[in-house]
This record gives structure tokens, C-alpha cells and sequence, in this order.
């Protein structure tokens, strides 16, 4: 970010960012409310994610075209109008593709309009920087938050099902671990994935400085 | 719209034109999204509802929407009229009218429990159950789509009419599992006893309200 | 001149030292428990048998694993990993898959006491964390009870026991049945709930009813827990308060409606009520301890239990009145802190 005395990111690490080193589900954990609701399985979870990376994408895009003629005074109004747009048009789509999915999802379609990382993205982001840059952003944060999402939702659906996207895995007599697919499944889930991100973070950092790291704060 | 360039205090004017001209940007985008996917979203929920009734009504390969309303029977078309009842009826390849679906919603173990149910007008039966919508324990409620002895119930539940044609000779009664004895009752599943209960007030509640309505009026639907 | 004359040592009081270690507590909790083990074993056969070591035997290994992990020194020979693995398994229907009691054990102890950071720091009690999980994991297999006293039951097991892991159990009917006629698989609390029967007293107080593994004799479970607390092991207070307002609510609850609700001593003997007020929610980490707050705990434990079992869904309250009485220990404690002698009065 164009924060004066930081170096300018390259376009790859600006891609790298979302996937990695602040993904919005594993190292910011914004976004939570479609994470845990949504991701009882592989092909919701996928829908859920792209569906948000659609949305960070054409608006973040349409935010930084327009970042110098909006006061800002109304910016974050602006930004609201122009996100739930999107939201609608891709309420639309997934309508049109897969009425099972639009079903699966329910109201967290209509609510990806207050999911933060996008309102946190045309704010810190967009708004700041110039359109290539914000879309390369915006893209690598919808990958990030769309593989968070398919972890979450592959485990749930192996666990809570025997299947991985409707197929079974373990024949017939699978049993299904019922909590998986029920809300405190997905923070039992999340929670694990989150000790493994800060585990294998831990031990990057704590090996390539040759130091005990400390415990990260997350804003 | 330079204007809002200006460093101090934004005019008002400045503001309004932005927040009008994005809004009006937004508004074309989302009626051009909507008119773009418009065909495709109505197929889809045609095909759906399509597949739900097929599905209670084996050999059925086509449908007609109807609204049932104290005034006779007329064909579906935008909102429902206050206390209609919508059906459809299903038809196979030569028009003769296989059966009648209709739906029933009552409130379950987590959440509302929407059935699509058959009806077989000849016989005053419902023939066939198939669950639209619900949020049951997975594992304990949803046994109702799953659980055989419990959808045995639906192959001839009886519904038929007291003579004056009012009402149910005998309400659809949910009994506890293996205490089934007549007809008009559904067996329980054993251990997910709300969610039975709550697909037997769903159907008593809307055959109650419905076959009333259907039955004087029967010719209507044989003949389209 | 003798050599190994008597030194004298000067030392303030206290002068009589008695060494009240973990390690002996817990210890002393696991002789208490046994002779409910043994019973169970009696009344089950094998497949209690390899419940509790499948149970424990995870528990350990869970409990070293997570000790190796973390850096810290290995407490395995404090016996609370092996008392979580005891009381899980006493509290699972005999006839549990021994695939999913391993979870349970596992959870237990990486959700119910690694998570907070090993013994003494856990929150809830790390056994009844365990069986929640299941209990919300495998619903079916969790409220499917085994007949007791099956002929062949030292030599062959309950056939849902060895169900190959991630695997559905067979249904456990047509065996129960050959093994005990008449048997119904309903527990007195679900008979109660369900058909509205209750149960001999006499029945519940000696183990011919249905239940899980540990819970079935009242008495055992009863002169287990008062050896306990006549060696000051645990604070009687809890079990008393817990039995005593479970008692009193259940008998103002007959007084206004006899025909609905049962009698007060079907509440205390029947389900796991006597196991857990004894065993679980005298837990020395998860409960208050200042005196006052024991009561209260207690009693919140005991009204909660009854209120579940009278209006909730499940048949069962026991164990979730546990783990809201536990978590409501740390702040009970704050409400009951003794006054410091003088400061009555005094504003500050």
C-alpha cells in the first residue's frame, strides 16, 4: 500500500498478499459470518467464494476508477451503493446458473454487501491505488478468501458427509460426524485451519530469523 | 463534476451529483442484469418445480399451475388472490391428469418444513411426499426423506372429505411409531418425532384448506 | 557418646504434614472409580471392558502427544488424563462404537484441557467436553443402549462395539433382543419422557436399567463418592447441593402437577444425575472454591439438570448442566468472595 517510505509492492506480491500473507479467512479472519454459515460444503463454499471475489473484484475496480472524483465526505456511501450493485447482479447470476446453490446460500448472497473485507478493500486499498494495481489486489483477497472457504468446506463435507463435491469417499456405510455440518462444526474446523496457518507461520518466520517468534496480533 | 477537486469544505451540489450519478450507474447495471438473466433464472425455477412434482407424481411428463379460491378454480397467474390455494396438476403424454401436488408447511424441529404432497383425486389419497425446504438435525430429522417405513405411510394416506364436503372425514393425525391404525395415520419415525409430527400438521393443515376447494371443481382440472 | 543421636529441628508451625499432592488426589479418584468400572465390566462384558481401555488408552496418548508438542513436561503420571478417560467411558452407552469413543477421548482432552493449556487451567471438565462433542457428532450411536446382563457376554461383544472406523454401526436390535427379551433400548428417562413409565426404584438403585456403562447402580456410585469425601479427596458440599436441589425442585414440581411429573427420588437415581454430581461437577478445576459458591454451583447444577430433563428436548440434562455450572464457576467465585475480617462496612 502507498504508505510514504514503504516500498511499492511488485504486481506478484500485490497477488500474493490475499493468498497468503494476509488472507482475509486464515490471517486477518474477516468475513467470518458466509465463512462459518456457508461453508458445509465443497460446492457452497467454492459458489460462496467466487461469488465474493466477483463482487471484491468489480467493485474495488469500479472504486479505484472514480477515487478522484468522489468527495469524501460520501465516499463511503459511494462505496456501498457500488458493492451492493454488484451483490444484486451476482444474486442475478447465480439465480440463472444454479438454483440449488442460490438455494444452499440463502441470504448470505444479499449479505456479502456487509462482508467487510470488500468495504475493507475499497477503503485501504481501491481508493488509493490505480486500477491495475487494485484489481491484481482485489483478486489475489477473492482467491485467498475462496481457498479459505474450500478448506473449511472440504473438511466439513468429508467429515459431516463421507462425501468430497457429492461424491462419496468411504462407500455407503460411511457414519457422518452430524456436528460438522451443524454452526459449531465450522468453528471446530476453522479453529484447527487456524492452527495450522499460525503453526506453519511460526515456524517460516522462526526459521528464517533463527528466533522465537512471537504471538501475532491480528487488527 | 471538477468541482469536488476543490481542497476545503465539498458543496453539497458536489456530493449529490456523485452520489446521483453512481447511483444511476448502479441502477442500469443492476435492470441490465436483471433483463440479461431474466429467462434463464424462469426456466430454472420452472424446471425445479418441475422436477419436485414429477417426483411425486411418477408418469407424470407435464404441469399446469391452478389457484383454488372459494369462487372455483382458475389458472395461475401472478399473485395469489387471498385465500387461494395454488396446485398443480400433472399430466402424462396422452393430457389425461395423473395427479394433483400441493404444498404443505409446518414448522419443525429447526425450521419450517415445506413437503410437496401428491394427491390422487379418485381414490381421495395422498399417493407421494417429497421435501422442498428444511433445516432439520441432519441425521435425526431429515430421515423423513430417507426413512422407508415413515414414506410407506404416503403411498395411500387417506384424505377423503366428509360428505357435506367441508371438511376432512378424519384429520391427519401423526401417532407415535408403531401405533399406526387406520388409514389417516402417519406412523412416526422413532427418535425424530417432531419432524413427523410436523409433516402431518403440514398436510392436514393445507389438504383442510385445499380439498374443499378441489374436489367440486375436478372437471376444470381433467379437461386442460 | 551415640552417633546417631536425635538432631532437633527448629520448625514454625504447621508441624503435622500431610502430603495432599495432585498425584495423590487423583490417584484416590481412580480407586473410587474402579469398583464402578468393575461393575460395569460385570453387567457389559467385554465390550465395557474395551470401552474404558480404548477410552483411557486415548486419553494417555492424546495427553503425551500433546505434552510433546507443546514443550511441556510430561503429566501423565498425574492420573487426571487417565480419570478423563475413566469418566468419558462410564458415561457412553456400553455399546458404543470404540472408533468414535477414541474421538471422544481425543477431543476431550486436545478440546477440553491442551486447548487451555493442561490440568488446572481447563475451563470445562475435559471428560464431559469429550462426550458433548459426540453427543453432537453421533447422535444415533450416543442414545443406542445395550441390555445388561446379555448371556455371552465374556465372550463375545456387543456387535455395534467393533464397527470398523468412519463406519456406521449396525443396527443393535435384532441382538439385543435375542440377547434380552423384551428389551425396549429406551433409558427410564426416555421411558418417562416418551411413555410416560417410570421405573422401579429398586431397579435404578441396583443397575438392571438401562444407562450408560458407569451410571447404572446408584449405591456403588454412592459409597465410592463418600469414601472420597470422608478422605477430604473431594468437597461433599457439591454433590449434596447438586442431589439436594435437583431433589427439592423435582418435588415442588410433583406438588403442583403429580400426574405430569415423577417422583423426586426417580430424578436423583435415574440417567447419569448420581455419576455426575459425585464425579464430574466436584472436578477441582472446574468448580468455585469458596464455600459459599460451592452451594450455589451446586445448586444451579441441580435445578438446570431437572429443568432439561422436564422441558428440553433431550431426555438427558446432566451433562450440559455440568458445563454451564462450569462455566459459571469463575464467576460465582467472584460473587462469594469472603469478606476480609474489619473491612466490613468500610467504603471504599
Amino acid at each position: 500500500m502507498a504508505i510514504p517510505g514503504q516500498k511499492q509492492l511488485t504486481h506478484l506480491e500485490e497477488f500474493m498478499e490475499g493468498i497468503w500473507k494476509q488472507n482475509p479467512v486464515f490471517v486477518m479472519v474477516l468475513g467470518m459470518c458466509p465463512t462459518l454459515a456457508v461453508s458445509v460444503s465443497a460446492v457452497n463454499s467454492l459458489s460462496m467464494g467466487l461469488a465474493t471475489a466477483f463482487v471484491l473484484v468489480c467493485s474495488t475496480l469500479l472504486v479505484s476508477l472514480i477515487r478522484k472524483l468522489v468527495p469524501k465526505e460520501v465516499r463511503i456511501a459511494t462505496y456501498i451503493v457500488i458493492i451492493a450493485t454488484f451483490v444484486t447482479v451476482v444474486d442475478y447470476l447465480i439465480q440463472a446458473i444454479s438454483l440449488t446453490v442460490y438455494e444452499a446460500l440463502g441470504a448470505f448472497i444479499q449479505l456479502i454487501v456487509v462482508n467487510c473485507i470488500i468495504l475493507g478493500r475499497a477503503e485501504a486499498h481501491a481508493s488509493k491505488n490505480p486500477p491495475l494495481r487494485t484489481v491484481i489486489n482485489a483478486l489475489g483477497m477473492g482467491i485467498g478468501f475462496t481457498i479459505g472457504l474450500f478448506a473449511l468446506g472440504s473438511v466439513r463435507e468429508i467429515l459431516g458427509a463421507g462425501k468430497l463435491f457429492g461424491i462419496p469417499l468411504f462407500g455407503p456405510d460411511f457414519q457422518p460426524w452430524v456436528v460438522m455440518v451443524l454452526p459449531p462444526g465450522g468453528f471446530f474446523v476453522l479453529g484447527a485451519w487456524l492452527l495450522l496457518f499460525n503453526w506453519l507461520d511460526s515456524r517460516k518466520s522462526g526459521v528464517a530469523r533463527g528466533e522465537p517468534v512471537e504471538g501475532r496480533v491480528h487488527g | 463534476m471538477n468541482a469536488t477537486a476543490a481542497p476545503a469544505l465539498t458543496s453539497s451540489k458536489a456530493m449529490i451529483l456523485t452520489l446521483g450519478l453512481v447511483a444511476t450507474l448502479c441502477g442500469i447495471l443492476i435492470v441490465s442484469a436483471y433483463q440479461g438473466t431474466l429467462a434463464a433464472v424462469t426456466a430454472n425455477k420452472r424446471i425445479a418445480l418441475e422436477r419436485a412434482v414429477f417426483k411425486v407424481i411418477p408418469g407424470a411428463t407435464g404441469m399446469k399451475e391452478f389457484v383454488a379460491t372459494t369462487s372455483g378454480i382458475v389458472p395461475a397467474s401472478g399473485a395469489l388472490p387471498a385465500g387461494g390455494v395454488k396446485v398443480y396438476a400433472a399430466y402424462d403424454q396422452s393430457g389425461t391428469l395423473r395427479g394433483i401436488a400441493a404444498e404443505a408447511a409446518a414448522t419443525g424441529y429447526a425450521d419450517l418444513v415445506r413437503v410437496l404432497y401428491a394427491y390422487d383425486p379418485a381414490r381421495q389419497v395422498i399417493t407421494g411426499i417429497g421435501v422442498i425446504s428444511m433445516r432439520e438435525t441432519p441425521g435425526i430429522g431429515d430421515k423423513i426423506q430417507t426413512d422407508a417405513a415413515f414414506l410407506k405411510n404416503f403411498q395411500a394416506l387417506d384424505v377423503s372429505l366428509a360428505p357435506d364436503m367441508k371438511a376432512l372425514a378424519n384429520a391427519v393425525k401423526t401417532v407415535k411409531h408403531g401405533a399406526k391404525q387406520h388409514p389417516w395415520e402417519i406412523d412416526a419415525i422413532s427418535g425424530a418425532t417432531v419432524t413427523s409430527k410436523a409433516v402431518g400438521k403440514g398436510i392436514n393443515d393445507s389438504a383442510r384448506r385445499l380439498l374443499p376447494l378441489l374436489l367440486p371443481n375436478l372437471e376444470k382440472l381433467k379437461g386442460a | 557418646m551415640n552417633l546417631h543421636s536425635p538432631r532437633i529441628e527448629l520448625r514454625t508451625s504447621p508441624h503435622v504434614v500431610k502430603g495432599l499432592s495432585v498425584e495423590r488426589i487423583m490417584f484416590n479418584v481412580v480407586l473410587a472409580l474402579l469398583p464402578i468400572a468393575a461393575f460395569s465390566i460385570w453387567q457389559y462384558g467385554l465390550s465395557a471392558l474395551a470401552l474404558l481401555l480404548t477410552v483411557i488408552a486415548t486419553c494417555l496418548l492424546s495427553e503425551r502427544l500433546f505434552n510433546y508438542w507443546s514443550g511441556e513436561p510430561n503429566t501423565l503420571s498425574d492420573w487426571s488424563a487417565a480419570i478423563t478417560g475413566l469418566l468419558l467411558a462410564l458415561t457412553l452407552p456400553p455399546s458404543f462404537p470404540l472408533w468414535m469413543a477414541a474421538v471422544a477421548g481425543c477431543v476431550a482432552i486436545a478440546l477440553g484441557k491442551a486447548m487451555f493449556g493442561g490440568i488446572g487451567h481447563n475451563v470445562f471438565n475435559p471428560a464431559l467436553v469429550g462426550r458433548a462433542f459426540v453427543q453432537a457428532a453421533f447422535p444415533v450411536s450416543i442414545s443406542t443402549w445395550a441390555p445388561a446382563y446379555a448371556s455371552h457376554r465374556f465372550t463375545e461383544f456387543i456387535p455395534t462395539t467393533l464397527t470398523l472406523p468412519l463406519m456406521t454401526p449396525a443396527d443393535i436390535g435384532p441382538w439385543a433382543k435375542q440377547a434380552l427379551d423384551g428389551f425396549t433400548g429406551a433409558t427410564p428417562l426416555a421411558r418417562w419422557k416418551f411413555e410416560h413409565v417410570a421405573t422401579a426404584p429398586y431397579d435404578l438403585l441396583t443397575g438392571a436399567a438401562t444407562a450408560s456403562a458407569g451410571e447404572t447402580s446408584a449405591i456403588l456410585i454412592l459409597l465410592c463418592g463418600a469414601y472420597l469425601a470422608a478422605c477430604r479427596f473431594m468437597d461433599w458440599r457439591i454433590p449434596v447441593a447438586v442431589l439436594g436441589s435437583a431433589a427439592l425442585i423435582a418435588w415442588l414440581f410433583q406438588l403442583w402437577n403429580p400426574v405430569r411429573f415423577p417422583d423426586p427420588s426417580f430424578v436423583l437415581l435415574s440417567g447419569g444425575l448420581m455419576l455426575g454430581a459425585v464425579f464430574m461437577a466436584t472436578d477441582m478445576a472446574t468448580s468455585p472454591v469458596t464455600p459459599k459458591g460451592v452451594w450455589i454451583y451446586g445448586a444451579v447444577i441441580g435445578v438446570v439438570t431437572v429443568m432439561i430433563r422436564y422441558f428440553g428436548g433431550l431426555t438427558e440434562g446432566v451433562m450440559y448442566a455440568i458445563l454451564i455450572g462450569n462455566a459459571l464457576a469463575p464467576l460465582i467465585d467472584q460473587y462469594c468472595q469472603p469478606k476480609v475480617f474489619g473491612s466490613a462496612g468500610r467504603k471504599t
